[in-house]
Order: C-alpha cells, then structure tokens, then sequence
C-alpha cells in the first residue's frame, strides 16, 4: 500500500496569495494513498527541510509530494533531503504550485482547485515511480583546448598545471592570436608581445601540454569525460624535427608578394613563411595556393637551399584520433572589415584603416618598426581622426551590441600617436566612453589631459578622399550639432567586434549552441558563464562575447577549473532519467522489432544497435541500445516506438497516463 | 528586334521645364525599340512639396497613377523623373508596409488597392537593353564624364532597392558602354538643393558649386545626370552656381538619354541639346600627329 | 504623454523617436544643416523629452522648412529612425497650428503654389505656379532675368497642359482635407 507525504509550501505570499493552501492539504488527505499532509510557509528552508526528513522518518512514507514552486529551482533540493531521510530521491516529485499556478492566475477558487489537481497528479506519478539508481560513467582526464590565443593558452596552462594533459589545437601555424599582434595592450601599456610570449613558450614546453598548431577538429564524438576528437593535423610540407628555423627558405623563396596577414596586408611574405618572428613553434609552413612548386610544377628553391633538408613537398594532412574529457572552446573574434563601410568609402581607401592594422603600425616588431605612417605614400600622419563605434551600436549594420574594448583601445592608439607624432593632432568622434575595468577611466582621461587628444561628440557621417587627405564629416553634438569637418591623413575605424569565421560550422560540429551573432552561447547568463549547454564543453574569451584581456584570462581559468572539477572525480555521475529498451525473456527477448526510428529520431545520437546472440554467437536479433552517458531523457524515442518498447526511467508512460488520467 | 513594352510615367517636368529629357528619351527608345505606353490621364504625384506639407494627398496622387496604369494592363512603370519614381515607389511602399495608410487612402481614392504595377527609372530601363546599345553605337562618346545621381534614385535603399547608396555604379556602367570615362568622385550622391531651386536660391548655388567643383577637380569634362531637377539646378542655374564658385565654369550637363543618343548618332535637334542654358561643348581632343616620310 | 507630438508620430506614422540615441550621424551629413536653427538630430531631442516647450521650439523653427527632404540622414541612421518623416510630420503639424517661422514663409508659399497648382490642373504648371508664388511672396522680380531664355529655350510653356482627370484629382484634394479635419475633431 501507498504511502505518500504531501507538503505543501506557501512561498511566502508567492503562492498562499493567491492559492488556499489549507484547502489543498486537506484535499490530498482524501487523494487515495495519502498518509500525510500538511502546508508550511517556506519548505525550502531548514525547518522545513526537517520536517520532511521527520515525517519520512515518523510515517513511514514511500513517496513524497512537495508542492511548491518548479522542479527547477528545488527538485535537487527536496530530492537530496529525501535521500537524507532514507527515501530513493527519485521517489520525491515536485507539483507547481507557483509558475504553473499562482504566479499566471488570479486568486479565485478555480486556482485552487488547479493547485488540487497538480497535487493530485504528482501523487498518482510518484505512488507509481521506481526507485533509481545515479549511472556511472567513467572519465577521460584529458583536455581539448580549441584555440591557441591567450585565452586558450592560459587554459591550458592551468589545466595542464592541475595535472592532466591538454591538447592544444591551433588552427594557424602558431598559437598567440590576437594578442600577439597587438603593440602595447591597455591600460599598463604593456609590451603585449613581451607579456604573451613567455606564456606562448611556457606552453609549448609544459610537460602535459601537446601543441597542435596548423590543424584542426573534424569531428567530436561522444559525451562529458567519453569524448573522441578527431584532429586534422595539415602538412606543413616541413620535417618539424630537422628544421631548426634558420629562416634561409623565406628568404630566398622567388614568391614574395602576398600581403601578410598578420601584418594585416601592410607588408608582404614569402610562400613559404612563419608567421612572425617570435611564432610558437617557430617553423614555417608552405602556403600551397600561392607556392609556385604546387601551381606550376616549377621551383623548389626551399628545397635545394635548406641545409637540413626538412622540406618535404610530399607531406599528406594526418588525421589523429583522441579520447578526450572535456573541450575548452577558445576560438577567439575577428573584426568587422573596413569593406563593410559604405559611408567610408567601402575599403578603397588606403589610409582609412581599421585598429587592428593600426597595432601593426605601433608594433615596434610591425612593417614600420614602430613608427605610424600612412599606407599610401609612407608618410607620417600629421592630423588623424579615430571613429569609435565604427559598426557597433548599429542596427543599420546588423551589430546592435557594443563590442566593449574599443573605447579603450581608441583612447590607447590616441596616445600611442601622440607619444610617437609629436606635434600631430588626434581627433577621437565618439558617443559615449565606455571605460569600465580597474584603472580604465582614469587612462581614457590620461589621453585627453596629459597627450591632448582631442574628444568630439558625435558620430561621423561620411569620409571620402580629396588630394591625398580624406574629408570627415563629423559633428558635435555637445555643441547643440555643430558640423565639424576635419582633413585627415589618416583615419582609424574602431572596428565591430565579431564572431569568428567558421563560428557557426564549429558550433555545430559541436554541437554547441550560439546566439544571432553566431556567438556561443553560455549556459546561463548570469550564473553559468563558462559552460554550454553541451555537457563537458566550457568555454573561455572572446568566442563568447566581445571582452578584453584580463576578462579573458580570469574567464579562462575559469573554464580550466571547471574540467579540473570534472577530472577530480572518479566517476561521473548521472541523472537516471534516461531511455531504457525493455528486455524479455525468450523467445521474444525484447518488444523491439529493430526499426530503429527511435535511432533516427533521437537529437543526441544516444541510440545504437546492440545484437542479441546465443551462446554459439548467433546473432538472434538486432535491437536498440541507450547510451546511458549520451541520453538526456527527453523522450522522442518513447513517442516514435512503435511497439512501445523504449521507455523512459522516471517518466514512464505508466506514470504519465496516470498524471493524465487525473485531468 | 522584339520591342520591350514598358508603362510610362512623363512627370510634369519632362511635359513642362525638361522637355530636353522627354525628348532625348523619346528617341532613345526609339533606336533600341522600347515601346513606352504613356499612362492615360495620369495626374502629378506631388513630388516634394506633396509629402512635405500633404501627406495622404502625397500619397494617394501616386497610387491614383499606378492603378491607372494597373487598369491599362501595365505590369511595370517607368518614370524618368527621381522625383516622381521616388514618389510612386514611397507610396507603393507605404500602401505595402501600414495598413493604416492603405485604408486612408483607399477612403481618399474611393477604391480599393489591389496588386500595383512595379516602379522602375530610366537607369534600371536602360540597363534591361544594355546589350543592345553596345552594337548600334556609331559615334562613341569619348569625354570624362562625372555621374551625377542626385539623392533620389537611390534612396531611401529599402523603398528603391537601386544600386549601392554611397558609390552607386549603374549609370557609370552605361555610359562605359557608350565609350565614355566616367570618373571616380565624391559627389555622386550629395544632394544638389532640389525643390529650393525658387524660394531658396542661394542653396542651390552653395551646394551646386560643391558638386561642380569636386567634378572639376577630377578633370570631368560633362556632368551625366538621371533627374530633372539636378539637370536644372547644374544647368538652368548655372549662373548661382557659378557666383558660388572661385572660378566660373561651362561643363555642361547632359541627360543620359542625350549621351546615348549622342552615341547611337542620334542629332543633338532631335535630342534637345540646344534648349541648355550651358552650352554643350567638349574640349577638342588632341589630333595625332602623322608622321611625314 | 499619449497627447505628446513623439507620441502622436509613433502611433500615425510608426516612427520612434525614442530609437534616437542622440549620436549626431544624421547632423553630421545633411547638406542644408549650415541653415538651421536647430540641428536635425537636435530636432529630435525636442521631441523625446515630450515637453510641450521644446516642442514648440520645434515646430517654430526654421530647420524643419530649411530641411531638403534629400534622405541621407535615414541612409546612415544606425538606428534607422525616419527623420525624414518626422519632419514632413512637423511641418504639416507646424503649418496645422499656425506655428511656423516668418523667415520660412517663402518655402511655405512655394509649397502651398505647388499644391495649388495640381489641384487645379491635376497637373503642375510652372508658369502659373511661379506667379502664385510670386504673389505670395511679394517677390515679384524673382527670375525675370532667365524667364525670357526660358521663353525661347521652349522651357516656359504658358499654357496649363491638359490630360489629367482634373475633377478627380481636385476631389482626391477634397476628400483629404475632409479625412484631416475629420481625425482633427
């Protein structure tokens, strides 16, 4: 015989406001199977957490009812304290009372007597649910850590440093990212290479760390601590392990104008190249569209010149497959392209550039050592505009979102010029200054006290090209809209923040979620910032969200302590609400006839083929399996079998048509 | 030649003070067998000065002339005029987008709106038979030509759909295509005053002077426009414009129909050239000098 | 509040002024902003604080008749507000409650001699519009010295041209003015 405990929580005035829960309890002491009932302001509480432990305890109950607010907030809550107080916790259920309930009606007897009717449904599943066992899954204490710039590289090092190994994949020839373009970084004004790169070799020397640069993830396979990563490593064409990086293969290569990405196209490199000169790992990579050898058959000069012999033309892509735990996404931003500007002059402009390539000309390691100079005729500047908010904040350019480090690196690559162009004017147009972080503000008013760079108010309308100087047509606003044209030598786009290119193919070779901007998307806003949805998936930088570098670091660490969190454990430990295929004894064996509709319905991939066979090894029949890592009990196999052979634990369709049957 | 057949919307500018665009236009058409079937009975669509001070007058004057050109089995109108496209696009548009406006107007017109035949300008005309003006060109017309699109035809982007806003190239491309040069500059699209041509002189002169300069500057040797009103703001008032300026000019300004009828040998009578307040001239080309043996 | 001209503007033309984040792209590329007043994106400040006094300072002011409908500003809004509707709705409601600055009468005349002019014709004819204007204005010298290269150049027809249904526009006219005075009571 049943004996089912009904608690009834008042939330306060949450529910008790509108609900009569005195009549509720003593409605479910009439509900068949229903020894206890009574109602409490605030269950969820210590008090009356207690009390539910006593009156287990007292009564002798063999199911639990609390009626209160949803399963989502306190379902692990109440289930737990039922486990305290010697229950299964999967025979505690939760009827709500409040987002389904008080919260969207009015108080009226006909909530109430809604509010009777959850609880009686929750009584008629729970006097029919089944104790439940956690499924235990082991773990693979290996890390994937997709990404090489700061972000990835600071999380693999903490992950690295807790013990377990880390695979560090980079899709470019070497790790640093952005960062490693960058000249000084705000608000220290720090060297950023000279920070970076110590990381860059900390990381390429760890012990538990194996660099995978120039390559990439095809696929990922599996669930939390049971992943497979499959890994594109792309042929270089050089024997990593004889060249020693003497650099005489760039040199001496006859193709030398393809304009240089990390430059940003202000100086050009050979076909075969490293990337900069403090790259991680320093050896170059032959870049097949542009490699005369590979159009025309002809050349080979790298070959015939290095003295170690490490060319190898004939080097195939590799594919490696590894057992991974958990990933780190870290794949980083680009920026909107100065293209993307018709009121700008849609990029035909040389000396209308955009931050990135600004860096590259304040970079003492950049195509002018150091020194700002206009691309087009390789003077220096005398007057120069910066824009911010160039594409941010705009609806028209589909960018409605502020990208957050742009006022800050405006204000740095204002001083930056005014240190180096003495006596050159910087005009910054702005709308408002965003300056947030821990001496920020205060090095945005260093810009505009000590450097005198000059502030406007106001956005800029249109620049377009007159003589070698470019017209700006801006306004301030804090002058009631006074139109302010300015002759410019150079103009610098504050550029939107985007998400990378190839976001949404990795995303959904994740199997990750991500927003309109193509973003990935965090678990929860607020509370859950460096996980997805995607059991076992974290995420660290700025492939999330636009930030800056110290958010991304702590962001980082972050996500590296939630894989060092998941690797502490012994075990992984699952909710048992998952699909179950029913088992029979023969000669049916099982319900299922091996349709497998179930297989293809399933959206996680949890369903596989299992062979029922005789001792001989016959195979008798072909049925469903459930992965009990993968599933994630949402039901679909249930409503396509056909035969009703799958069934989900804990919400069984004898549990459900018993809820239903209440209405 | 299969002749295309296309409806046809004059304007009051090109029946009144722009006959020299109705003409240029009608012979055009003419020698690359478009067929323009004028829209009986059409009335003004309020151009400017409609939607400024009138807006359900602004339009429903339009939308009385697309569905007259709908009763006569129009399926596409063709309105020479910025202005008056711009009009009959707006209102298409604003009928489209707010029920609201299309009840109103519906109660004005005593009729109910149903599909309305799609609004197209000359450049969008031209461009259909590109091909075919490519061959029958004689005479190609070899100046430096600045490509004057006024604010009209491309905007606002989502009632035209025409072309790129800030650097717009489909004129440039016809006029490519008849031999000339046009160059790149920055006024392509700067407004050049248009209805303050009478109460606000002075602006037109002011903002004319902007765009001839730019022009100048870049060596054009013809202003090439699509609308009425720039034509008579460059043309017809010149002489404002040229008090704005630090060096009077004479580049003319020409219609695109009067270039490509220039090109397809069409006579500059027929072509209305002579009825321009600045005469159409061109700097003689230099002649190549013949070596005597 | 629901009384407010930002109010009025959503609720009959669809245009939230409320958007306007005050960034002064539109100010920044209009070609007539040297002759106004107020500045266009300021225009649109004296709207959103709803106050009846800067509204007024809108609708008397000269930068909705100096404004030249040329629609850059809307162009680069990055928060595509039609400020080009909201001026045409400040002018008409300026003009509704008698508000509008002395120093724009001639712009007001030449759109009234326009409108009238269609009214009567169905179409516009210049000639007889320029003269209305002229009386309006008082400005009667205005242009003499082109007129007769007009005349000759075949670009100053004398006549009206026929051709429109001139009953059916003048009724178009009609049954506007009736549908304003009738959402006025």
């Amino acid at each position: 015989m049943a004996r089912v405990g009904v608690f009834i929580c008042h939330c306060g005035e949450n529910i008790a406001g509108t609900v009569d829960v005195n009549a509720v309890a003593k409605a479910a002491l009439d509900m068949p199977g229903v020894v206890h009932a009574i109602e409490y302001k605030y269950m969820c509480s210590d008090p009356g957490q207690t009390m539910l432990k006593d009156a287990i305890a007292e009564k002798k109950l063999d199911g639990v009812v609390v009626a209160a607010c949803s399963p989502r907030m306190h379902e692990p809550t109440f289930r737990r304290t039922a486990e305290e107080g010697g229950l299964n916790p999967y025979q505690c259920e939760m009827a709500n009372l409040r987002e389904h309930c008080s919260w969207v009606h009015e108080k009226a007897p006909p909530t109430t007597d809604k509010a009777i009717d959850l609880v009686r449904l929750q009584v008629e599943k729970v006097k029919r649910n089944h104790p439940l066992k956690p499924i235990r899954v082991p773990i693979t204490k290996k890390a994937l850590v997709l990404g090489g710039g700061i972000a990835g590289i600071q999380a693999a090092l903490d992950i690295a440093n807790t013990g377990s190994p880390v695979l560090l994949v980079e899709k470019s020839p070497s790790i640093g990212g952005h960062m490693s373009q960058l000249s000084e970084t705000f608000p220290t004004l720090d060297c950023s290479q000279c920070i970076l790169t110590p990381r860059m070799v900390e990381a390429a020397r760890h012990a538990n760390i194996t660099l995978y640069t120039y390559s990439e993830l095809e696929k990922l396979e599996g669930f939390i601590g049971n992943f497979k990563a499959t890994i594109r490593k792309k042929a270089r064409k050089i024997d990593e392990k004889l060249c020693n990086g003497c650099g005489v293969c760039q040199q001496k290569c006859p193709v030398k104008k393809i304009p240089d990405e990390f430059n940003e196209g202000l100086s050009n490199r050979a076909a075969i190249y490293v990337p900069f000169p403090q790259a991680v790992p320093n050896k170059p990579v032959i870049d097949l569209a542009n490699c005369t050898y590979y159009k025309t058959g002809k050349c080979k000069a790298c070959e015939k010149l290095c003295p170690t012999k490490a060319i190898r033309f004939d080097q195939e892509d590799q594919i490696e497959v590894h057992d991974i735990g958990a990933v780190v996404l870290a794949t980083g931003y680009k920026t909107m392209p100065v293209s993307n500007f018709s009121e700008y002059g849609y990029g035909k402009y040389k000396d209308v550039i955009d931050g990135m390539k600004f860096e590259r000309l304040a970079s003492a390691s950049g195509p002018t050592g150091g020194a700002i100079r206009r691309p087009s005729d390789g003077n220096a500047p005398q007057h120069v505009v910066f824009i911010a908010c160039a594409g941010s904040r705009d609806r028209l350019k589909g960018v409605p979102y502020c990208s957050k480090i742009c006022c800050m690196y405006t204000a740095k690559h204002a001083m930056l010029y005014q240190h180096k162009v003495h006596g050159g004017t910087a005009t910054v147009f702005y709308m408002d200054v965003r300056a947030a972080g821990k001496n920020y503000d205060e090095f945005v008013r260093r810009a505009v006290e000590d450097d005198g760079v000059k502030y406007v108010r106001g956005r800029v309308s249109r620049v377009y090209e007159d003589n070698g100087q470019l017209v700006v047509k801006g306004v301030d606003t804090l002058l009631g809209g006074e139109q302010v044209e300015i002759r410019a030598d150079m103009v610098v786009l504050a550029t939107a923040v985007q998400a990378q290119d190839g976001a949404e193919e990795l995303a959904q070779t994740l199997h990750v979620s991500y927003d309109p901007y193509k973003f990935f998307a965090e678990a929860h806003p607020k509370l859950r910032p460096v996980e997805t949805n995607t059991a076992g998936i974290f995420l660290a930088g700025a492939c999330q969200a636009p930030r800056d570098i110290p958010e991304t670091v702590a962001q980082a660490s972050g996500a590296a302590v939630k894989v060092a969190g998941l690797f502490s454990q012994p075990e992984l430990t699952r909710e048992p609400i998952i699909a179950v295929v029913d088992r029979q004894p023969p000669p049916v064996f099982s319900h299922c006839v091996g349709c497998f509709l179930c297989k293809s319905a399933c959206p996680y991939q949890a369903i596989e083929e299992e062979s029922i066979k005789n001792r001989q090894g016959d195979v008798l029949k072909v049925v469903a399996k459930v992965n009990p890592g993968l599933c994630q009990g949402c039901g679909t196999c249930v409503s396509t079998c056909r035969t009703k052979a799958i069934d989900l634990q804990g919400f069984s369709n004898e549990q459900v048509f018993a809820e239903l049957m209440c209405i | 030649m299969s002749s295309l057949k296309v409806g046809y919307y004059p304007g009051c500018s090109l029946v009144g003070s722009s006959r020299d665009f109705a003409e240029s236009l009608h012979a055009v058409a003419e020698a690359l067998s478009i067929e323009l079937c004028e829209i009986p009975e059409w009335n003004c669509c309020g151009a400017s000065s409609g939607h400024m001070i009138d807006h359900l007058v602004s339009i429903a004057l339009p939308i009385n002339v697309l569905l007259k050109a709908r009763k006569a089995g129009m399926e596409q109108v063709m309105a020479p005029c910025a202005s008056c496209y711009n009009r009959l696009a707006t209102a298409s548009h604003e009928v489209a987008t707010s029920a609201k406006t299309r009840q109103q107007v519906e109660e004005v017109l005593q009729t109910k709106i149903d599909k309305l035949p799609k609004v197209m300008n000359v450049i969008e005309l031209l461009a259909q038979v590109a091909d075919s003006i490519g061959p029958k060109v004689t005479k190609k017309f070899e100046q430096t030509v600045a490509c004057y699109y006024g604010c009209l035809l491309v905007r606002p982007a989502k009632v035209t759909g025409f072309d790129k806003t800030e650097d717009p190239v489909e004129m440039d491309k016809l006029v490519a295509a008849v031999g000339g040069k046009p160059i790149d500059w920055n006024f392509k699209t700067e407004c050049c005053g248009a209805s303050f041509s009478i109460s606000r002189t002075c602006v037109v002169g002011r903002l004319g002077a902007k765009i001839m300069k730019d022009a100048i500057d870049r060596k054009a040797e013809a202003i090439v426009v699509a609308c009425p009103m720039c034509h008579s703001n460059l043309d017809l008032r010149r002489g404002e414009v040229n008090r704005h300026m630090e060096k009077a000019t004479d580049v003319p300004v020409l219609f695109i129909t009067q270039v490509i009828g220039l090109a397809l040998g069409i006579p500059e009578k027929k072509l209305g050239l002579a009825r321009h307040f600045v005469p159409v001239k061109f700097p003689a080309k230099p002649v190549a000098t013949q070596v005597v043996q | 509040m629901s009384h407010s001209l930002a109010a009025r503007l959503e609720k009959e033309d669809e245009v939230s002024v409320a958007d306007c984040y005050q960034c002064g792209k539109c100010t920044a590329g209009c070609p007539a902003a040297e002759d106004m007043d107020v500045a266009p994106s300021q225009v649109v400040r004296l709207l959103q604080t709803e106050s009846p006094k800067h509204e007024e300072r809108a609708l008397k002011s000269m930068a909705i008749w100096m404004c030249i409908g040329c629609e850059t500003c809307v162009t680069r809004c990055p928060q595509e507000v039609d400020l080009p509707r909201t001026m045409d709705f400040l002018r008409q409601e300026s003009l509704a409650r008698n508000l509008a600055n002395q120093d724009a009468d001639d712009v007001v005349a030449f759109h009234k001699s326009f409108l009238k002019s269609v009214e009567k014709a169905g179409r516009l004819f210049e000639f007889g519009m320029v003269g209305d204007y002229k009386l309006r204005t008082g400005h009667l010298f205005k242009d003499l010295g082109i007129a007769p290269t007009m005349f000759f150049k075949g670009k100053l027809g004398l006549l009206p041209h026929g051709g429109a249904n001139k009953r059916e526009v003048a009724e178009i006219f009609a049954r506007a003015r009736a549908a304003k005075k009738e959402s006025q009571t």
